[in-house]
């Protein structure tokens, strides 16, 4: 099985006015292909901090981070964009669509992103995705139209449609009611069965962690629990 | 919603996506804009037709330059002190080697016409009447090109054969005299000829129409005693707002008298230029309160588009992708303003031609919104939208992803 993401004595910290905070003190973590698992911590254990790391939305103060083999401590921003891209997808809480755009246009935007023009293929591409996540009667809906769930799973469409090395969900069911949250949450476990996509999931919530096969726990910046998981 | 047209780069389809979402916010500045487009449109074409009606008028009759003979200056012959110097009356003299100077004038590419005249004055004469005159003897097919007399001519034609003249209405009023009559001029050295009035012109201006009487080249030379020589060169260029600078050139390189339209109308042309320096400092700070207001909605659509651009960004969007969107949208806002604005002057335009008008219904002075004008104005505002849009873009092409997402 490949190696989807190494973080070696990742360490992060914050100027605040003259005293520097270490949010994150010396992360050592392995991710296989085809793993889904969960990330759990109280608030404030620096979750989002380790997130926007493995993201390359944020670099760290030291150590070193591996998406697919490459070692990205010393490239310039514009390789870690084209990185971020090309490797990870993203599932916020807020979804976060384009709302000027339609569904479907919002899954190609990764696609379009990255090859500056729209062209049949991806349209094709982001109509199966629709398909896949039960969207394909809304393509041609703005994204401001549709419900929270609707927007939910066109943004996890979105994030499939480079076919990312590694897909990372931050409460990606927090907004949504729990009967919606559990469809959302099927929809992920399903994509990843199928597609052996791998996913790295923050949530609080105990019971979607129980649902994954492996529970990474962080508490004030350290990883205190690392185990496998059988889900019911 | 239309579908994505395949040709349009992804930066130019995110541009008109975000404009068209900000319905009235973009309506409201492109409103601005064409505002400040129509003002500056309207402005200029007023302007320019004002001016260029001013400035007909004031060369109807006069060449953008005049090269003459040096004067003649009576020097002492000692160094006597006491002795004074009386300025000495200037002769009727021809230019030196004329024939050579106006072939090295026709060469020069700065000049697009080059007419020699033979003038001076004389007297008019016709049964009781005698009329001081300034005779004029011109090659026409030159001169035309210089002063354009020919557009002038209310009766008969611009000929100026042996034994023919072409005089103004007023002179033609004041002597009794029309198309057909007989007409002697009595030069001051007393040489006579008896010419056949076959035209008749109005330059537009009482004393010119009262003076100037056009002849032959030839005829000129006989009366005015210039055998073959000629007292003034006329020059016609292709800026006539070089006039003075080549007229400069000119007197240093031929050591003749060289005088341009704009210095001998040095006053009409300095109101010239105040005017229009005075337009151009309105149309600056308008074209600067235009890119003001682009900016600040720009500045604005930047703030709210944060968790947008944040989530392009983690997508795999570069920072110049997104300068370019948000470049780009300025630039449409002014293109748009502008043909907004081109539309709004040309109203007005025509409400002026409707209402400025001659108690005969005529346009005051002819004014144009020329094609080039609008396509520099759209050319322009798109300009300015793009340099407006600079500092917004900026900011939103270094908005941190992390930040611009929780916020």
């Amino acid at each position: 099985m490949a190696e989807v993401l190494r973080l070696s004595q990742l360490r992060k910290s914050y100027l605040s006015g003259e005293e520097e905070t270490e949010i994150l003190h010396g992360i050592d973590l392995s991710l296989q292909s085809g793993e889904f698992a969960a990330l759990i911590g109280p608030s404030g254990s620096g979750k989002s901090t380790l997130l926007n790391l493995i993201g390359l939305l944020d670099r760290p103060s030291s150590g070193e981070l591996q998406i697919s083999g490459s070692a990205t401590s010393h490239l310039p921003e514009a390789a870690i964009t084209r990185l971020r891209g090309q490797h990870i997808g993203f599932v916020f809480q807020q979804h976060l669509l384009i709302p000027a755009f339609t569904a479907l246009e919002n899954v190609m935007m990764p696609l379009l992103v990255e090859r500056g023009r729209p062209d049949p293929q991806m349209r094709q591409r982001a109509a199966e995705l629709l398909a896949a996540v039960g969207l394909s009667d809304r393509a041609d809906y703005l994204a401001g139209k549709l419900s929270g769930g609707q927007q939910q799973r066109v943004a996890i469409a979105r994030a499939l449609a480079m076919r990312p090395a590694l897909v990372l969900a931050d409460e990606p069911t927090g907004n949504l009611d729990t009967q919606t949250a559990d469809s959302i949450f099927s929809l992920l476990r399903r994509i990843n069965q199928e597609d052996g996509t791998t996913f790295l999931i923050v949530t609080h919530d105990p019971r979607l962690a129980a649902r994954c096969d492996r529970i990474i726990e962080l508490v004030d910046g350290r990883i205190t629990a690392d185990r496998e998981n059988h889900p019911a | 919603m239309p579908a994505l047209s395949s040709w349009l780069p992804f930066e130019w389809i995110a541009a008109t996506r975000f404009l068209r979402e900000g319905r009235a916010q973009t309506l409201l500045i492109i409103v601005a804009v064409g505002v400040g487009v129509a003002v500056i449109v309207f402005m200029s074409a007023l302007l320019s037709g004002l001016q260029g009606n001013l400035v007909k008028r004031t060369l109807s009759s006069q060449a953008h330059v005049v090269l003459l003979p040096t004067e003649e200056i009576a020097r002492p012959q000692q160094d006597d002190a006491g002795a004074v110097i009386q300025r000495q009356a200037q002769r009727l003299r021809s230019i030196d080697q004329w024939q050579a100077l106006r072939a090295r004038l026709e060469s020069l590419p700065e000049i697009s016409a080059v007419s020699p005249v033979a003038s001076g004055p004389a007297f008019a004469v016709r049964n009781e009447a005698n009329k001081a005159i300034s005779l004029y003897g011109i090659v026409p097919e030159h001169y035309i090109q210089v002063i354009d007399l020919h557009e002038k001519i209310v009766a008969g034609e611009l000929r100026v054969n042996a034994g023919e003249a072409v005089i103004g209405i007023e002179l033609a009023r004041e002597l009794g005299a029309g198309l057909g009559d007989k007409l002697r001029v009595n030069a001051s050295n007393g040489a006579t000829d008896t010419l056949t009035i076959v035209g008749l012109f109005d330059l537009g201006n009482k004393i010119a129409n009262g003076r100037n009487v056009y002849v032959g080249l030839r005829s000129a030379q006989n009366l005015l005693d210039l055998i073959g020589g000629v007292s003034n060169i006329d020059l016609a260029l292709r800026d006539m707002y070089a006039a003075e600078t080549l007229a400069q050139r000119l007197a240093g390189e031929t050591g003749l008298v060289a005088d341009s339209w704009i210095k001998t109308n040095s006053q009409f042309f300095t109101a010239l230029n105040s005017q229009r320096m005075s337009s151009n400092l309105i149309r600056f700070f308008i074209a600067l309160s235009v890119a003001f207001g682009i900016a600040s909605v720009l500045v604005v659509s930047v703030v709210q588009r944060a968790k947008e651009i944040g989530i392009l960004r983690a997508m795999g969007t570069r920072q110049g992708q997104i300068l370019r969107i948000f470049l780009l949208q300025g630039g449409i806002v002014g293109l748009l303003g502008s043909l907004l604005g081109s539309a709004l002057a040309l109203l007005c335009l025509t409400l002026w031609r409707l209402l400025a008008t001659n108690p005969d219904g005529t346009p005051l002075f002819p004014i144009e919104l020329p094609p080039a004008l609008v396509l520099i104005t759209a050319a322009g505002a798109s300009l300015v939208g793009v340099i407006a849009a600079l500092l917004p873009a900026r900011r939103a092409a270094r908005l941190d992803p992390v930040v611009a997402i929780r916020g």
